[in-house]
């Protein structure tokens, strides 16, 4: 492959979401700011830049990485995917999206974006996720709202949910 | 906290990464995982002109076993050694290690042979490898070379890797019948970086002791069979010799005794380990 001069952009082709995506960018955009700033998916927040906070994470080839440590010509030919792309349509919520309503488990929402992409890549690898686990998952990610208990309960009632067993609460809006 | 301008290059072999270090020297660096050195860029700290990106070369994605050791290639992924069949029998002492490299997130890009490279001082895989007497595969685009991990680390983000040279692979020794393995560290919060992180490998001659978090590098001591006051002094010895600071996340003293007491939960809890083996 040749090599991507620093003072030009470059054309960088990847899976969005399920649909082709095409961003030009230099060689040094992360891909947060190609998502966010070239393709208008504000969806994935930005907060440390350094891979701390957990805010910006999606997940490339099925496994959860901090958009804000990719750089975003690295990720040609690979499979992204963003917040955008859990709810099945447009007007309802994901049954990880819709745990989290339940139980109040964002306030400011920075944080949440990235939270629900790291457990809906953690539970499709491992429906049977323990609560310790799951606890660990969101040990990656800061939330200064919530004190970190509802975002627990809503990932354990969302992996009971997804494996089709009865949780206590009926959900009424799932 | 935007990188500074750099040329990218996607490596398609080896030989283009060695060319590239040949040609370029310190002005390139080598991206794997990017979770050492993406923060580094963003924060610029280092401002490469050419960043060299090896993770399309599938020779170098996968662990071998060579000579009674796990290769474990620059671009292996640490979620996927975690996820090795057998890797808690293979190399007990990473399996224990790899839950507390970072988080999730970061273990499903990182490399082992990029945390090698970056030469944290509080890194586990670093200790590990030293703890294990493991080596660095380098090579370059004139010659290739084994050094042991004792001498590859040479002080906080310092290695003997020379200039035009890449870390290939590390080789961690595997299991040896009668040794029992244990790691603990201390942090904040699982997955931050370690106040203090100890390694042990016990057999029935010697127990060694590696210790991260502490010096400019990990450290290890080499000890015939202690134990009660024996062991004490030992570890209080090497306690002090590690010649800690007090810094925002810990007073030395507190990083000195937890040298005393991690050091010797996992010595105990190897030696124990040794002692099932063997029976």
């Amino acid at each position: 492959m040749p090599r991507l001069d620093a003072t030009r952009r470059h054309e960088v082709a990847f899976t969005l979401n399920g649909a082709p995506a095409r961003v030009e960018v230099e060689p040094r955009t992360l891909l947060t700011d190609a998502l966010r700033h070239v393709l208008g998916m504000t969806g994935t927040h930005v907060g440390c830049e350094h891979g701390v906070c957990g805010a910006c994470t999606i997940t490339i080839d099925g496994l959860p990485a901090r958009a804000c440590l990719t750089l975003a010509v690295a990720v040609e030919g690979s499979d992204v995917r963003t917040v955008e792309g859990l709810a099945p349509e447009p007007g309802r919520l994901g049954v990880l999206q819709a745990a989290f309503r339940r139980h109040h488990a964002l306030q400011c929402g920075f944080c949440t974006a990235g939270i629900l992409m790291s457990l809906d890549a953690y539970l499709r690898h491992r429906p049977h996720a323990t609560q310790g686990e799951l606890t660990e998952v969101i040990g990656g990610h800061l939330c200064r709202c919530t004190g970190y208990a509802p975002i627990i309960a809503a990932a354990v009632e969302a992996a009971a949910l997804l494996r089709g067993e009865p949780t206590e609460e009926t959900p009424s809006d799932a | 906290m935007k990188p500074a301008r750099f040329d990218y290059l996607r490596a398609a072999s080896l030989d283009e990464v060695l060319e590239a270090l040949t040609r370029h020297r310190d002005e390139a660096r080598i991206v794997a995982g990017g979770q050492s050195l993406v923060p580094m860029l963003n924060m610029r700290l280092t401002k490469p002109a050419l960043i060299v990106d090896l993770m399309r070369i599938e020779t170098l994605r996968s662990p071998r076993r060579e000579n009674g050791a796990l290769v474990i290639p620059a671009g292996v992924r640490q979620t996927l050694l975690l996820d090795r069949p057998g890797l808690a029998d293979e190399v007990p002492l990473l399996a224990a290690a790899l839950p507390f490299v970072g988080h999730v997130q970061t273990r499903a890009r990182g490399t082992l042979c990029g945390s090698v490279a970056h030469a944290d001082p509080s890194a586990e895989i670093p200790l590990c490898l030293v703890a294990l007497e493991g080596e660095v595969h380098l090579r370059s685009a004139k010659r290739a070379r084994r050094v042991r991990a004792d001498d590859f680390f040479v002080g906080m983000m310092v290695t003997d890797r020379a200039d035009d040279e890449l870390v290939e692979a590390i080789a961690l020794p595997v299991r040896r019948p009668g040794s029992g393995y244990a790691f603990a560290e201390m942090a904040r919060r699982h997955g931050d970086f370690a106040i203090v992180a100890c390694a042990a490998v016990v057999d029935g001659q010697r127990m060694r002791l590696a210790v991260g978090g502490v010096a400019d590098r990990p450290t290890a001591r080499d000890w015939p069979l202690l134990d009660g006051a024996a062991l004490d002094d030992a570890l209080n010895a090497l306690a002090w010799d590690l010649g800690a600071g007090d810094d925002v996340h810990a007073t030395a003293r507190y990083r000195r005794n937890l040298v005393r007491r991690l050091g010797r939960q996992v010595l105990e809890q190897a030696a124990e380990e040794a002692r099932r083996c063997h029976g």
